[in-house]
């Protein structure tokens, strides 16, 4: 056990915990705060393992916008306060994805610590050198990625036009003749 | 000094428990916290082998920055269609047969 090991086993038993707590929890809320607690202590994770950058843009963009988002659309769908049973499927179903979820951690377990190996140094990463390669070797797939956020904006406005329209079209359909007695 | 084991182990959990998420909530939004969890445990595991090896073009870190991105990108769209669906039924319990 390194002094980074032990820094690493106390950040990563937050995350384990406050993960197990947001996908457990039945108040709806305290599920996206459970997730903001997460997220920033996998930025701590993140940290720890000497890469800076990843840590500040995962609190910036994680924690700082899409739980922003996450908590928006909860308000907006009218989420109860208070612990609310509906958030939870049966018994059996429940049971059943317990052991999906335990099989999938067991299955990458299983494959990934026999490769994990003995203990290495980490030199941690400069920022310079990340920006380097973001903007050299990866320059392609960044300005990309920009065309992805573009056309996922777009395609959110698309879909929240496209059900006004359905409304529309569903609150003018009892009165079809309404546009005849505006011009009679 | 760092031993991957832990992060490899805490990928794994964290996986877990996003596919848990993902398959025992009712409520769409809750459902996306089980798809961030499942995309925090692939970045966690970029960083960790990122951050041991001779990492030439700093894949580890540059292709988490990516997927962060694409997971912004997600969520946004993802939360349209929630609302939309909001609009259109009423709620967002994803067991109920829509009439």
């Amino acid at each position: 056990m390194t002094s980074l090991d032990i820094a690493f086993a106390a950040v990563g038993l937050v995350a384990a915990v406050s993960g197990l707590l947001a996908v457990t929890t039945r108040h709806v809320v305290h599920a996206a705060l459970w997730l903001v607690v997460c997220l920033g202590s996998v930025a701590g994770c993140y940290l720890v393992l000497g890469a800076e950058l990843v840590a500040l843009v995962q609190l910036l963009v994680y924690v700082g916008a899409v739980v922003v988002l996450v908590l928006f659309a909860l308000m907006l769908t009218r989420a109860p306060i208070g612990p609310n049973p509906e958030v939870m499927t049966s018994r059996a179903h429940r049971a059943l994805a317990a052991v999906l979820g335990a099989s999938v951690t067991a299955l990458l377990l299983s494959v990934l610590l026999p490769v994990a190996g003995p203990a290495r140094r980490r030199p941690g990463t400069s920022n310079t050198a990340v920006a380097e390669q973001v903007f050299g070797t990866w320059v392609w797939p960044f300005e990309a990625l920009s065309l992805l956020l573009l056309i996922s904006l777009v395609a959110a406005f698309a879909v929240s036009r496209m059900t006004r329209a359905a409304e529309v079209a569903q609150s003018e359909l009892p009165e079809p003749t309404a546009p005849e007695r505006i011009s009679q | 000094m760092i031993h991957l084991a832990g992060p490899y182990a805490l990928a794994a959990v964290l996986a877990g428990l996003g596919a848990y998420g993902v398959l025992a909530r009712r409520n769409a939004v809750l459902v996306l916290i089980g798809v961030e969890l499942i995309l925090n445990a692939a970045n966690l595991l970029l960083v960790s082998v990122g951050s041991v090896g001779a990492d030439t073009w700093q894949a580890g870190n540059v292709l988490t920055l990516f997927v962060i991105t694409i997971a912004a990108a997600e969520v946004c769209v993802a939360l349209a269609v929630v609302l939309a669906v909001f609009r259109l039924r009423g709620d967002i319990d994803l067991t109920r047969r829509a009439e």
